[in-house]
């Protein structure tokens, strides 16, 4: 009987678990810290629990509808509405079942390592609020099959994310980088819902099947994919709208750093969806698939050589962010640029896809894994200057271990996630235009550089007399970066297993668009 | 080999099992290498201490190189650039929106016209 | 010329709040220039919505079983509602950057560049 309800629920649960958890824990705070710990680690590992259900039957079973109010969960177009899907509709296809896996994982361990991490803050239930409030919007954005209700969620990822990079006031820099955050992701979110105003006023509809399945490419049409792209573009930080990210991500504390590197992955994620299923064939797509070649090779190039000459451990990683950002959407933009050539896409634009898509997941978790190394260090010694660092190696072994592992993965040495994914993108763009691929390599070997730079001046050289007294970080810590590493190891060693299992059924449904109107419109 | 670890990538193959073995047998051969050296050193004397011809060793902290100095000379040469770029990154709110603005207006030209 | 009156209003609150957006110094005119902007969409879904001479859904004593769809309405007042969140957390960070750097001066706040 609970079995069924799970089953039959889950994308709802999903999202009102964490949704609950958030509003009901500074309540639970009331009793006892340790109780605070327990609910938020609880209803944590109860939504990555149910992520990996849904995930697994998403992929054994196809596309997951949802629809909420309905008499029963899978009946999208109610009988007297005259073919239209009016209720809120969650479409869980394998792209979307793909990022729900990513937050699964990433939230888990980032929730285990923030117990200890973030246990000196003031008010704490406030701070897990607000965690838990982003992770049910990041959850929401990739799982809804609607454009309003995509709106609501990204807005609600914003409003949390700003609160939580502006948490540490750090005598009022913090709130600076949260206010540049939040008024380009606001300025973004009224570009969308002018966008939804356009395509509501033109097709009568929010599902995102339907607004695809009546679309003609008009004029307005146009003026709102390019609302959407820079919108989107903006949120996932693509080069030149990245200014906010270095500000958010060197400012925020660690845990929701990683975290927020999964949300602006899920308007990556809204991005693909739209172009991708919203539009497909009807755009322009060899002039938007340039458009985002362009934002990635400038993503790419400006962020990596930005990072070179920085002097904060997580500025430099989150320039990296970027820089990595660009690669996802270089081999999703040569999928888009190639999209209506039949044997351009069979020859290489699926791969090229595979390898943008794969490198979300491998970037969401040794990005991850590297925010909360330096997080680690910055937990220990108390300063995010790299200037002042060295010698941590001697003290600080199992952090030392894992930032190796994080980092190699992201200059994309063998036998790590990064190098799967890099090589996808490199030998598939290689066919398209070398010239992008060799920029790609480039970029790759500054990443390694950079980090060696990084790697030197905080663990190597003689134990420094300062932090003589510095020790490993607790254990909850070094459990989630432990989790985040092997995994890193684990789609390393084994990449064609995971490309097969969950990269290319979401490369597929992203491709396949009939496939996602008929799922919800029913075979029409 | 093993279809498990093999990845195609349409043009070629990557196998990271066959690089893991190519690596643990440089491994090895490394440590071997390492196992030659000496053995007989007396502890607590000159002998463990490093060789600076001769100078006095400095403090701990002084030997470190710091991150500031590393790639010196890589943002030196690259100078033109950097001195471009970097400005560009003013911190001035407004300037942020107006770089998205712009975007949005060059996509607007780009796929409208 | 009038049937079109409403979507001039959106231009032009359009400009208005860019331009405020762009133009003025003070955080507190920004996230008034961003709240004429979202005033702007609003208008725009609700012009969008608009019906000549439909009935609003209310069933009890409709004249007709024909009704408007209230969609558009209902996404302006979600629209609302979180624009008034984003103006209250907007304007606490405005307070405390006041209360920490001792000015709202938007070309003031930039201890984060490079």
């Amino acid at each position: 009987m609970i079995e069924e309800f799970i089953f039959t629920n889950l994308p709802a649960l999903m999202v009102a678990v964490p949704l609950l958890a958030a509003f009901v824990c500074p309540l639970v705070a009331q009793i006892s810290p340790a109780m605070r710990k327990m609910w938020v680690m609880g209803s944590m590992a109860i939504t990555s629990l149910l992520g990996l259900l849904l995930v697994m039957r998403v992929y054994t079973m196809g596309t997951f509808v949802y629809v909420f109010g309905a008499s029963t969960p899978g009946l999208s177009i109610p009988l007297d509405s005259g073919g239209i899907p009016i209720r809120i509709v969650f479409t869980v296809d394998a792209m979307s079942a793909f990022m729900d896996l990513i937050i699964a994982i990433v939230g888990f361990c980032v929730i285990l390592y923030s117990l200890s991490s973030d246990e000196r803050r003031t008010s704490p239930q406030y701070y897990y609020t607000l965690f838990l409030l982003l992770i049910a919007a990041v959850i929401g954005m990739v799982s809804t099959g609607d454009l309003f209700n995509f709106f609501v969620f990204i807005e609600i990822s914003s409003l949390a994310s700003a609160g939580l990079v502006a948490y540490s006031v750090e005598k009022g820099r913090a709130v600076e980088a949260g206010l540049k955050y939040f008024m380009v992701s606001a300025l973004g979110g009224i570009f969308l819902l002018f966008v939804i105003g356009i395509l509501y006023g033109q097709y009568d509809a929010l599902n995102i099947a339907m607004i695809a399945q009546r679309m003609q490419f008009t004029m307005l049409d146009k003026i709102a994919l390019v609302l959407l792209v820079a919108a989107l573009a903006a949120k996932c930080g693509a080069v030149p709208m990245h200014f906010w990210t270095p500000d958010a991500y060197s400012l925020a504390p660690s845990s929701v750093t990683a975290m927020l590197v999964v949300a602006s992955q899920a308007s990556l994620y809204g991005l693909f969806r739209f172009t991708f299923t919203m539009y497909h064939l009807s755009l322009n797509y060899v002039t938007i698939g340039w458009t985002i070649i362009v934002l990635g090779v400038l993503s790419m190039v400006i962020g990596v050589t930005m990072a070179i000459p920085q002097k904060d451990v997580k500025r430099l990683m989150a320039y990296h962010a970027i820089s990595q950002t660009g690669y996802m959407l270089l081999g999703v933009g040569v999928g888009l640029a190639v999209l209506g050539n039949e044997t351009a896409i069979n020859s290489f634009g699926t791969i090229a896809m595979e390898g943008g898509i794969f490198h979300i997941i491998n970037h969401a978790l040794y990005k991850g894994l590297l925010f909360l190394t330096a997080g680690a260090i910055i937990y220990r010694i108390g300063t995010r200057d790299l200037n002042r660092m060295g010698g941590l190696g001697h003290s600080m072994k199992y952090t030392m271990i894992f930032f190796i592992i994080g980092s190699l993965a992201i200059a994309g040495i063998p036998p790590f996630n990064g190098f799967a994914s890099k090589l996808l993108i490199y030998e598939s763009v290689y066919l398209f235009n070398p010239f992008l691929a060799i920029i790609a390599m480039v970029v790759s070997i500054l990443t390694l550089a950079s980090f060696v730079k990084v790697f030197h001046s905080i663990f190597m050289g003689p134990p420094l007399p300062e932090f003589a007294s510095v020790r490993e970080v607790p254990l909850p810590m070094l459990l989630g970066m432990g989790i985040l590493a092997t995994l890193v190891i684990l789609f390393g060693v084994f990449p064609q297993t995971v490309v097969n299992l969950i990269v290319a059924p979401a490369v597929h449904a992203l491709i396949d668009q009939s496939g996602y109107i008929s799922a919800i419109l029913g075979g029409a | 080999m093993n279809l498990m670890t093999t990845l195609s990538t349409g043009s070629g193959f990557w196998n990271p099992v066959l690089w893991l073995v190519a690596l643990i047998i440089t491994l090895i051969i490394a440590y071997l290498i390492w196992a030659r050296g000496e053995r007989q050193y007396k502890a607590g004397t000159e002998q463990v201490k490093p060789f600076i011809s001769g100078n006095p060793e400095p403090r701990k902290g002084a030997v470190h190189i710091r991150a500031g100095n590393l790639y010196w000379g890589f943002t030196d040469a690259l100078q033109g650039y950097y001195r471009r770029v970097i400005p560009l990154h003013t911190g001035i709110l407004t300037d942020y929106l107006l770089w998205v603005l712009w975007v949005t207006a060059l996509v607007c030209i780009l796929v409208v016209v | 010329m009038l049937w079109n009156l409403p979507f001039i209003a959106v231009v032009l609150l359009t400009a208005i709040g860019i331009s405020i957006i762009l133009l003025k110094k003070n955080l507190v005119k920004i996230f008034m220039g961003l709240n004429v902007l979202t005033s702007a969409v609003n208008l725009f879904i609700i012009a969008v919505g608009y019906r000549e001479g439909g009935i609003a859904p209310i069933f009890t004593n409709a004249p007709s079983p024909v009704m408007v769809m209230p969609t558009p309405q209902a996404l302006c007042l979600t629209s609302i509602v979180i624009g008034v969140a984003t103006t209250a957390v907007l304007l606490a960070f405005a307070m405390l950057l006041y209360r920490m750097y001792g000015t709202n001066d938007v070309e003031a706040i930039r201890e984060l560049r490079g």
